[in-house]
């Protein structure tokens, strides 16, 4: 299977050009990870189980994306600096339908 | 004043698996956590999630495996700090260590392992402007004592189970109660959000959803906050207390002022040999280190747990010799001298 090629600006406003497998099962925060765009431990926190937001990203393209859980809303209710086309990278799998995805990192929330 | 063999900074499963090891040496424990219980992630995020690569668990329920732990730990009798953080480490002139946590508690121990995970969980801070001006003066991202809202006016924010509990508590302390989320929806324990709908129903909690809170004002304490509202806009609301309680957040925290080879958010180890750290006597083992090849893994914790403790042994004992043993041979003899071991099998001649 194909690569699918993705927009991914970080956090300090850096733009990738990253090739995404659609046939490893990864999600958006998995990719984050593995092109490691951000640094280990404030991306992913919850390993992908939708629990702590870390993952936060606004998708700026207008692509169909998976329809978001019961999960993912109540989340992003209790995350900081949320947007209308804010998402969890962890619940954005990558499939073939996400070539030319573009997307940026939302801020990491202080502690 | 706590002493013991071999201190274990987190209380997650690679910290309470290094207990058994060590116990098998005859090696005491005890256990620093922040978190108010043991168990790390797996209890505080998500006890109820199913792991399904703990080698022999088909499948376990995160709370579970925790557990399972803390009764095969029991007869090596750990201790625990918990509710407290590991503040400070120094080395002592016998070569044993001396911690200390935000609390004060000392402990003494010629061997630490460092099993924190991500770090020591803090509570989510909401990007308030000048939210930190008013910290410990009527803003608390915890509540640690109730008492001190007594027929106070107190504003919590947040959607999840402690922001529902902490609503309910109040009602009956605080002079108004008022509780602000962001949706209609929570996320709570079901009972705790019917719970909530009756004091609301019965005019003892005010529920301002749809709304956030975006600004604090006050001179020296809090006096109101500000209050945006999808539709209707923003408006002023005289409080005493803030609460926001948007869960917790692990932070490597202290630890990373330790003088330890820190890269990627994660202690350098050397897992050629020993998981001890660029500090002699000082090991990190589980997901708060790195090494090459590095994987955030349960089962791969507990294997540095293992290795690690064979090599404090040499440093609690020097000079004194041990082979490994194997639990099906020998048992497991907890330190009140019990033993549990397979039963002999029964010799009986025939004819």
């Amino acid at each position: 299977m194909s690569d699918v090629n993705i927009k991914i600006k970080d956090r300090d406003g850096v733009t990738h050009d990253i090739q995404a497998p659609t046939d490893m099962a990864m999600n958006v925060m998995e990719v984050v990870r593995a092109y490691e765009l951000a640094p280990e431990g404030t991306v992913g926190i919850c390993g992908g189980m939708a629990m702590c937001a870390s993952c936060q990203c606004y998708v700026h393209s207008d692509h169909e994306l998976p329809e978001m859980s019961v999960d993912e809303d109540l989340m992003l209710a209790e995350a900081f600096y949320v947007e209308d086309n804010s998402r969890l990278g962890c619940q954005i799998a990558i499939t073939p339908e996400l070539e030319g995805l573009e997307i940026e990192l939302a801020p990491e929330s202080e502690v | 004043m706590i002493k013991t063999d071999i201190l274990i900074i987190g209380a997650g499963p690679v910290g309470m698996f290094a207990v058994f090891e060590a116990g098998l040496l005859k090696l005491k424990c005890h256990l620093i956590d922040a978190l108010p219980q043991p168990g790390g992630q797996c209890s505080e995020i998500y006890p109820k999630k199913p792991i399904y690569d703990i080698p022999g668990f088909p499948e376990v329920m995160a709370g579970e495996l925790i557990d399972n732990l803390a009764e095969q730990i029991k007869p090596f009798e750990p201790g625990y700090t918990l509710g407290e953080r590991a503040e400070t480490i120094e080395k002592l002139e016998d070569g044993t260590f001396k911690v200390v946590t935000n609390k004060g508690t000392e402990h003494y121990a010629p061997a630490v392992f460092i099993a924190g995970g991500l770090g020591s969980f803090e509570p989510r801070k909401p990007p308030i402007p000048s939210i930190a001006d008013f910290e410990d003066k009527g803003v608390e991202y915890i509540i640690r004592d109730p008492e001190i809202y007594r027929d106070k006016r107190v504003v919590i924010a947040g959607g999840g189970d402690s922001a529902l509990d902490w609503s309910i508590y109040l009602a009956d302390i605080a002079s108004e109660v008022s509780l602000v989320h962001r949706r209609k929806e929570f996320r709570g324990a079901l009972d705790s959000v019917e719970k909530v709908e009756e004091l609301y129903n019965a005019g003892k909690i005010n529920l301002i959803t749809d709304a956030e809170v975006k600004e604090i004002y006050g001179t020296n304490h809090v006096d109101s906050v500000k209050i945006k509202h999808k539709e209707k806009g923003e408006f002023l609301k005289e409080t005493d207390h803030f609460i926001p309680l948007f869960g917790l957040s692990p932070k490597l925290g202290p630890i990373g002022n330790w003088g330890l080879e820190i890269v990627k958010n994660a202690i350098v180890v050397n897992n050629a040999l020993d998981y001890q750290t660029n500090i002699p006597g000082v090991f990190a083992i589980g997901d708060v280190n790195t090494y090459p090849g590095k994987l955030k893994l349960i089962l791969c914790g507990f294997h540095e747990a293992t290795i690690a403790v064979q090599y404090a042994y040499n440093i609690i004992n020097p000079g004194k010799r041990y082979v490994m043993k194997y639990t099906t041979v020998n048992g497991v003899t907890g330190f009140d001298g019990e033993t549990k071991k397979a039963e002999a099998a029964v010799v009986k001649s025939i004819g």
